[in-house]
Order: structure tokens, then sequence, then C-alpha cells
């Protein structure tokens, strides 16, 4: 029975990892893997997600509905965005880095000054349940279980649906593409919004377990480029599995020296996988599959 | 016996050859700014910096040292993203390492036979054996342009989080306490033997002169490196790496040494901070400490080190004078101007200014 408790303890604390990493990280995964865009303004994604998404919850809706209103309003945002910056930048991949970085700086001082320096949070839902003598909390559990369905809804919009073609079309080869009727530009416009909307999700799902600062973006950005540099240029093939090493590594070195270490070790794993594997895991994979 | 003559002669006009050549690197293909028109501005410039202390008080000079600091760092950054094509967003990483290594070395050992001066070189040397390390690892992973910003902003919020922590009597190093998110105070500024008691440089006349000379030499310096065959084949790796390649470089070599380089700089900033205000916080390692290097090398114009220093003091200056009416816009109105910037002139505005200004001379003369 003890045997078991550890295992589900150490179970737990992965989950709670593993779900963290591919839910922050899926918007930014969108973004780059489709458009090659790094978006620096992520993290003021998932803030916007996240107070959109209290700020609904207060009026007294149900979470379940605030969190769709967070990243439904991340989204639209997004696609402003997009329109306004973003569309200008594609042919200089490095200066979209520096507009986005931009944007984030604006966003998040902007915030402070209208909304003040934090706001009032939602308390994490549904209470604790107990497994084998230990309480652990119901909602992260809820976590777990809403990053695997993310990643299934993701692979069923890019590989089954007819956006998901024309998507992928546009990424591959935007000149056939346009040749065949598709508008490109309005194609990157929503795959930008779906990035942002995900990371309002992000941000939405996070809200009731976070004390609601301006800065609280930062909390989720360097797990999150962390996962999409360990997981390469193709998301769909790497983001999973990379989310999984660097989940493990993060529950087992913060399960046994802490917080710090766990956050040490990501930024470790990232630079030694870049040395082994400069395509991340996805270029690594592809190739044993050829 | 001739011969050996012969050879003798022979290397001291290679030497003198190489220190002439050196000379004529001040200006070449990669610097804006050649003749007697520009160096006479130059000129002017320095003699305008030299004398300004005599007309304004200790605060302003002070202060004025104080935007001389940042300005390695910046021209570090500038050869590394502008001219080698490496966007890097954790200079402040550097920064801080070599900032708090002043503060270790000189809490410990104190300021006796010039002993502050030895700890700014020792900091220097450990920031860009630190930036050699990462720059190791991320060029010789051939890591491609965006990916290397993710990685040194990485390392630059992990250091922020790591020295945030060690609050607490356990976190000392020696007799210096890190202090956690207060950050570390006390150290020594820096300090000059000299006959009759040592010059102790507090923030002031005597620190602004040392950093004007330490300013000078090291944009001339850096003009000479990359007029000079290190320089140019930086900018042949930027404009096509794999053209570079082709040509016999090792690429990867040369990003990493600069990546050292953009480094050791950007250390020299760090202990020359601590050194001015003695003190320094993990939250110069932070993202919007991270961001300010940035703003200031994209809006001066980040492939000409000219440029990049005359923008970081504007810029300074600019956002000095914009805090006294109030510090929370600072922010918003510098993501703005790099918004700006990249939209409108992605050169930068300083060399917008500089090549909008030599077609109108040349208009002018025709």
């Amino acid at each position: 029975m003890a045997l078991f408790q550890t295992a589900f303890a150490m179970l737990y604390q992965f989950g709670d990892a593993f779900a963290f990493l591919v839910i922050s990280c899926a918007g930014l995964a969108v973004i780059f893997g489709m458009m090659g865009v790094i978006n620096l303004a992520h993290g003021e994604f998932i803030m916007c997600g996240a107070y959109v998404t209290a700020t609904v919850a207060r009026e007294g809706l149900p979470l379940v509905v605030a969190i769709i209103a967070g990243a439904v309003v991340a989204g639209l945002v997004g696609m402003v965005i997009e329109r306004l910056v973003i569309r200008h930048l594609y042919h200089r991949p490095l200066d979209s880095i520096i507009a986005t970085w931009g944007i984030s700086l604006i966003a998040t001082q902007g915030v402070l000054i209208v909304l003040g320096s934090t706001m009032a949070g939602i308390g994490t839902p549904l209470g604790a349940v107990t497994i084998g003598g230990d309480s652990y909390s119901a909602y992260r559990l809820v976590l777990m279980v809403a990053a695997i369905a993310l990643l299934a809804a993701l692979y069923l919009l890019f590989y089954r649906t007819r956006f998901g073609v024309v998507a992928r079309a546009t990424i591959q080869k935007p000149d056939m593409a346009r040749a065949l009727g598709v508008d490109t530009g309005r194609m990157y416009g929503l795959t930008f919004g779906l990035g942002a909307a995900l990371a309002g999700l992000a941000g939405g799902l996070y809200a009731p377990t976070m004390t609601m600062v301006p800065t609280m973006g930062a909390t989720f950005i360097v797990e999150s480029f962390v996962t999409v540099v360990v997981g390469g240029a193709d998301i769909f093939v790497g983001a999973a599995p990379a989310a999984a090493i660097l989940a493990l590594i993060r529950a087992t070195l913060t399960a046994w020296y802490g917080q710090l270490f766990g956050q040490i070790g990501l930024l470790v794993a990232v630079i030694v996988v870049i040395r082994i594997l400069p395509g991340g895991l996805s270029a690594w994979l592809k190739r044993g599959s050829r | 016996m001739n011969t050996r003559y012969n050879d003798v002669t022979a290397v001291t006009t290679r030497r003198e050859g190489s220190l002439w050549r050196a000379i004529g690197h001040l200006e070449g293909p990669q610097t804006i700014g050649r003749g007697p028109l520009f160096w006479g501005l130059v000129s002017l410039a320095i003699v305008a910096a030299a004398i300004y202390p005599l007309f304004a008080d200790a605060w302003t000079v002070g202060n004025a040292a104080y935007f001389m600091v940042w300005t390695f760092m910046a021209m570090g950054l500038g050869v590394v993203w502008g001219y080698a094509g490496a966007l890097s967003f954790g200079q402040t990483a550097f920064f801080g390492l070599a900032g708090y290594a002043y503060g270790v070395l000189t809490i410990n050992i104190g300021t006796a036979y010039g002993f502050t001066i030895a700890a700014i070189l020792l900091s220097i040397l450990l920031a860009g054996l630190f930036a050699l390390l990462i720059g190791y690892f991320m060029f010789y992973g051939r890591i491609r342009g965006v990916f290397i910003g993710i990685v040194t902003l990485s390392v630059t919020l992990v250091l922020e989080t790591f020295m945030a922590q060690t609050a607490g009597p356990q976190w000392r190093i020696g007799e210096a306490r890190l202090n956690g998110f207060n950050g570390m105070s006390g150290m020594p500024p820096l300090t000059i033997p000299w006959p009759g008691g040592d010059l102790a440089l507090f923030p002031g006349r005597g620190f602004y002169y040392v950093l004007l000379g330490l300013v000078v030499a090291c944009y001339l310096g850096l003009r000479m490196l990359l007029n000079a065959r290190f320089g140019n084949v930086l900018v042949a790796i930027r404009e096509n790496p794999h053209r570079a390649e082709m040509l016999g470089y090792d690429i990867r070599l040369y990003q990493t040494l600069a990546f050292g380089l953009g480094g050791a700089l950007a250390g020299l900033s760090g202990a020359l901070y601590t050194a001015w205000g003695q003190y320094i916080t993990p939250s110069s390692m932070g993202l919007t400490a991270a961001a300010l290097p940035i703003v200031w090398v994209a809006v001066g114009g980040r492939r000409d080190i000219t440029a990049t220093l005359l923008g970081t003091i504007l810029v300074l200056a600019g956002f000095q004078s914009l805090t006294i009416y109030g510090s929370q816009y600072a922010l918003v109105v510098m993501g703005s101007l790099l918004l700006l910037t990249v939209l409108a002139a992605p050169e930068g505005l300083i060399v917008a200014a500089m090549t909008g200004a030599r077609s109108l001379w040349r208009r002018a003369r025709r």
C-alpha cells in the first residue's frame, strides 16, 4: 500500500508537470510550428486569458464558460495584432521576435497602469480527493485530463478537418496553396488567432491556481519555450514527447531538490538536447521513421 | 648572418605593418563613417565629453557615467546580434554574473593594492568564459536564429530565479551574503592605488573620466576588430552562413568567439555597474532588464557600432527624462518605440538618420 502511495504521488507530480508544459506550450508551438514566428508576447496572451476568465467567473458565470470566454478574447486580440504587426514581418523572423517583445512590454505595463498591480483571483474549485491516505487537488487532476484532451483535439483539428489540411498546405507550400485558391493571408491570421486562443485557454485553465498579477505570463515563458525548443519544428510529433521527458525531469528534480532545481534541470536538459539533437525531438523521431 | 639580419627586419616591418593595418582598420566596410569630417566630429565629441564635467554638477556627471556603464553591454550585443547575426536575449545573464562576481570578490578581499581593478578583470573573464560555454553548446549544436534568443532568455531568467531565492545566511560566499531578492550591497567602489592614499572612485568626476576612457578605447578597438578579418567573417556569416562555411571558415568557432566577446563586454558593464552603485539585485537579470539592451541596440541601429553607441546613450537619456514625469509610462513608450523601429526603420533610427544625412551631403555637393 505504501508503495502504491509513493507511486501515485510520483505519477501525480509527473502528470502535473506534464499538464503544465503541454497546456502552456500549445499556443506557442502552434504559432511557431505553423508560422515560424516566436511569439514573445505568449505570456501576455496567457495573462489576458486569465484576467478575462477571472472577471467573467466573478460575474457569477460557471468556470467553464469563463475559461472559454478567456480563450476567445485572447484569440481575437491575437488576430488583431497579427493584422496590425505580425503580418508585415513574416520574412523577418528575428524582427518579429523583437516586435512581439515590444507588444509584451506594452501589455504588461499597460495592464499594470489600467488595472493596478493585482486583481482579485478566483479560488481553486473542486476541492480535494483522497487517494491512498494522501489528498490531492481534484482540479489539478482535471488539468491533466484537459492536457491530454487538448493534444487529441489539436491532432484532430490539423489532421482530420478541412481547416487543418488547408493550414498545413499553406505552411508547406504557400505558393501552391495560393494557386489552388487558398486565401493564405486569412489562414495566417486564423492560425495566429488559434495560437493566441490556446494561450488564453492556458491562462483560463491556470487562473484558479494562480495570483493575478500583470507579470503572471512570465511564469509560463521559460517552460513553454523550453518545451518548444526540445520538441523541434514539427509540433505534432515533437511537443508531446518533449513535454513528457521534461515533465519527468522536472517532477523528479522537484520532488528531490525543490522547485528551483526543477527549473534548472529543464534548462540543462534543453542545452544538452540542442547539442545532441539540433532539430529537436521531432527531427530525430522523423529520421527514425524514414 | 645576412639572412638572420633580413629575418629581423622582416619581423619588425611585419609588426609595424600590423600596427598600421590595425589603425587602418579604424575605417572600413563594416563601420559607417570615414574621412576627416567624421574623425573631426569624433574628436569634437570626445573633447566635449572631456570638458563637460567642468560645467556640470557632481550629480549630473555621475549620472552621465551611469549611462556610459551600459554602453559596453550594448556594444557587445551589437557585435553578437548586428554583426554575427545571433540575436541574444540573455546579455543580462553575463551582466549579472559579473556584477555578483565583482561584489563577492571585493567584499572578500578588499581594495588593497588596486584589487578592485583585478576584480573587474576577473569578473569580465568569468562572464566571458560563461558566454563561451553557452555559445559552445548553442553554436556547435548548430541551433538556428530564433532558438538562440530562447535559450539565452531562459538562461538569464533561470539565473534571476536562482539568485532571488538565495535569501538567508546559508547563501554566502566567504564574507559575502547573496541576500536573495534584495540583492547584494556594501561592496567597495572602484579604487585606484595612488601615491599618498588610494583613490576611491565614487560616482562623480573621477569615475566619469575612467569610463570615458574605457568607452573610447572600447569603441575604437571594436571598430578595428570589426573591419579586420574577424569582423568581415562575422558579417559573411550573418549574410549567408552556408556560403561562409563553403569558403572554408569554421562558422561555429567565429560565432562562439563573438558570443564570448559579447558576454565579456556585458560582464564589463555588470562589474562597473556594481562598482558604480555598490549594489546588485537579481532583477538586473529579469525580463524587463533583458529587454533594455535590445531596445537600445534596435532603436539605435544594430549593424553599426557608432549607431549602437549613440543610440544607447540617447535612449537612456530620453528614458531618464521620461521617468521624471512618470516611471510607469516609460516601459509602454519603450515597447512602442521598439514596435515603431521594427515596422518603420528596421535598420535603426540612428542608422536611418546617418544614411539620410549622407545622401543629403552628397546631393548638396553635387
